[in-house]
């Protein structure tokens, strides 16, 4: 008896806490989003009329938004990847002993908040910044060229702020695998790239998973990154759901939103997880 | 308005008095779960304590000293009538703040202020919804100081449940090397120099509202045609590639950093930069008209009557001339009060001669109040406005 219970025990703690902190917040989200408003009522007034129409009007009209958060977390994903790689990859093997140092440093720009590093960014791209200036002196950019206010700059913004998140889980994948690994393919006459192919990125797809989906999940959701870099042309999926939570005070779009933010994200998910096919994630 | 907001931790040490029930408030709210919302709102040792007050106001939005810990016109109230105030700098968003002591005065529970601060369109619906308490005449003669372009507000014509703490022009603000000869009419705000550098407020009654202004439409009468045609000018004017952003006070710093070289901005803010800059900035009201709006002094229906009294009584020191204008020296926005331009210049003769705060009469001629909206306009016109915004 004893033997049995105690797992379920140990397992109240994070039950209870995903109950509190994650089932009630849905379930509330999900009775909110078919709500529409009290009939004579105040701003923010609304009643429960199971209206599942408020799901397509939220879609339809956002429409463009959504595919804009998509697109520009796939983008964010692929150069992500594109620039962690390379850099997991040198620490893991050609760090020597000044890994846990480069590793310090990939995780150093978490010491200051999110929120004034993108702001950090908007004055460092801004028109008096040293950027512009530098790039228009040097004709690389027209005058009337700016890179804040751009979708260049929001995607440029989530590749800088969600980067250690793919570096982290590459390294781990890759700093295990076994050096005589790839000399046992060289062996085999494999060159560089085979070797590539066929033994490190194999091993390592793990990480490239984890990576990925630790990077496009948060991007797909961010606000922060085109409320402070971007213009309205530029606005994700997280503005629209924080402008109609706070300042249209339309619960219902709002929740409704948020909800098939998180199905489409989850579809996403699933369907990439099958796809890469790997068992374990880490 | 939105103001620069304090650290989320400065905040939650402030808070931490009302945090317990606000969380139990919004769980309650969230869940939307009888059992948990039973557990809030009780044993709060509710009701304040004997001759005080609990002020909630906008940061930065009072007189203070070099420490930035003390008030000293708070301090002389509570030397002259032996009232403690505590005073709370946690309005920082009308949404945000309804949000959270909406249930509770929807409970008739105390929400932990007797005095509080909802810009015009929010002290509207705090109105509306029957949440204030019409004021003691008696304990507010002072009453009678206020400005006449603010002494009759739709939302409370008769001034009889709110007051404004300060007054908040809406204009043009521009950098003064890219617009050398101003800007005064929207025309001269949409020419070349701006093109993508322009920066709209956040509040749609000041945007939009000088948009109508310009378009020749009376903003105490405006109907929802008229509003959405001025809509869709924004939004041709942001499609076309003019607008780069529409935002709440970050458009100060787009000044700064040369982003934005115009903007439709506020005179408190522009006020600043341009003292702060040596005349790099500037603002000016626009010839067609510029916009007035307020943050209104209102007690809470969950006040008890001495707090209420108390608070009462609190109004009408701010509303005394001199303390006033010792006010205004500090915050810059429209000083509400009549008389206080004369304290003025005793304290500091230049401040007493600024448009910015104390218009002259003949651009207070030209300033006007945003009509209340009703809930159901409320709600489409936001919604229409914030498309332009991208969301």
């Amino acid at each position: 008896m004893r033997k049995i219970g105690t797992p379920y025990l140990l397992l109240i703690p994070g039950m209870g806490f995903l109950l509190i902190f994650f089932l009630l917040p849905i379930f509330n989200l999900a009775q909110t989003s078919t709500q529409t408003p009290r009939v004579g009522g105040d701003t923010g007034q609304y009643e429960q009329t199971f209206r599942f129409a408020n799901y397509l009007d939220a879609i339809l009209e956002n429409r463009e938004q959504f595919g804009r958060s998509f697109l520009y977390a796939l983008i964010t994903t692929i150069l992500a990847l594109a620039i962690a790689y390379p850099l997991a990859y040198a620490i893991a093997f050609k760090g020597g002993r000044f890994k846990n140092v480069m590793l310090v440093l990939v995780i150093a720009p978490f010491f200051v908040s999110f929120l004034l590093r993108t702001i950090a960014w908007k004055q460092i791209l801004g028109e008096e910044g040293f950027v512009v200036p530098a790039l228009r002196s040097l004709h690389i950019i027209s005058e009337s060229t700016t890179l804040t206010s751009s979708a260049f700059a929001v995607v440029m913004g989530m590749t800088y702020n969600f980067l250690p998140f793919m570096t982290l889980p590459l390294y781990a994948s890759i700093d295990r695998i076994d050096p005589r690994t790839l000399e046992a393919s060289g062996d085999l006459y494999a060159n560089g790239f085979t070797t590539f192919r066929k033994v490190t990125l194999p091993l390592s797809m793990p990480g490239v998973v984890a990576g990925t989906l630790l990077t496009f999940i948060p991007a797909a959701g961010d606000y922060v990154n085109a409320a402070i870099l971007g213009s309205p042309q530029t606005k994700m999926l997280g503005n629209v759901i924080e402008s109609r939570y706070f300042r249209i005070v339309d619960y219902p779009t709002a929740s409704a939103l948020s909800f098939t933010l998180m199905a489409a994200i989850l579809i996403l998910v699933t369907i990439y997880v099958r796809k890469a096919g790997t068992e374990e994630l880490v | 308005m939105a103001k620069k907001s304090l650290s989320p931790e400065a905040r939650s040490i402030i808070n931490s008095k009302v945090s317990r029930r606000a969380v139990l408030a919004g769980a309650g709210a969230v869940a939307g779960a009888g059992a948990l919302a039973a557990c809030g709102g009780s044993g709060e040792g509710s009701g304040s304590a004997k001759n005080s007050v609990r002020w909630g106001n906008w940061p930065l939005y009072l007189d203070v000293d070099d420490s930035g810990k003390k008030y000293p016109t708070l301090q002389a109230f509570t030397r002259e009538t032996k009232i403690d105030v505590k005073y709370f700098e946690d309005y920082n968003d009308n949404d945000e703040f309804f949000g959270k002591v909406q249930a509770q005065l929807k409970l008739k529970k105390d929400i932990g202020y007797d005095l509080v601060c909802p810009t015009d369109w929010m002290a509207a619906r705090w109105i509306r919804l029957g949440y204030t308490q019409k004021f003691d005449e008696a304990n507010i003669p002072n009453k009678t100081n206020i400005l006449e372009t603010l002494a009759s507000p739709s939302f409370d014509p008769k001034r009889e449940s709110s007051l404004t703490w300060q007054g908040i022009m809406g204009g043009f603000g521009w950098n003064t090397q890219k617009n050398p000869k101003g800007i005064r009419t929207i025309e001269d705000l949409f020419s070349p120099q701006n093109k993508g550098k322009i920066v709209v407020l956040t509040e749609m009654r000041d945007t939009i509202g000088i948009i109508l202004r310009s378009q020749g439409v009376s903003l105490a009468t405006v109907t929802e045609d008229q509003f959405m045609n001025a809509v869709d000018f924004l939004e041709q004017k942001s499609a076309d590639g003019w607008i780069r952003g529409v935002k709440g006070n970050e458009y100060a710093e787009d000044l700064t950093s040369g982003d934005a070289t115009a903007v439709i901005g506020w005179s408190g803010d522009m006020f600043i930069l341009k003292s702060e800059n040596e005349g790099k900035f500037d603002f000016a009201i626009p010839e067609s008209g510029g916009t007035i709006s307020g943050d209104n002094m209102m007690i809470p229906s969950t006040a008890t009557a001495e707090a209420k009294a108390n608070a009462e009584k609190l109004i009408n020191y701010y509303y005394d001339p001199a303390v006033a204008a010792e006010v205004a020296a500090y915050v810059n926005y429209v000083c509400p009060v009549k008389g206080a331009q004369a304290e003025m210049e005793k304290i500091d003769p230049d401040l007493a001669s600024s448009e910015f705060i104390f218009p002259s009469a003949k651009t207070m001629a030209n300033l006007s109040v945003f009509r209340a909206l009703t809930p159901a306009e409320e709600t489409k016109w936001t919604e229409a406005f914030q498309k332009v915004a991208g969301n």
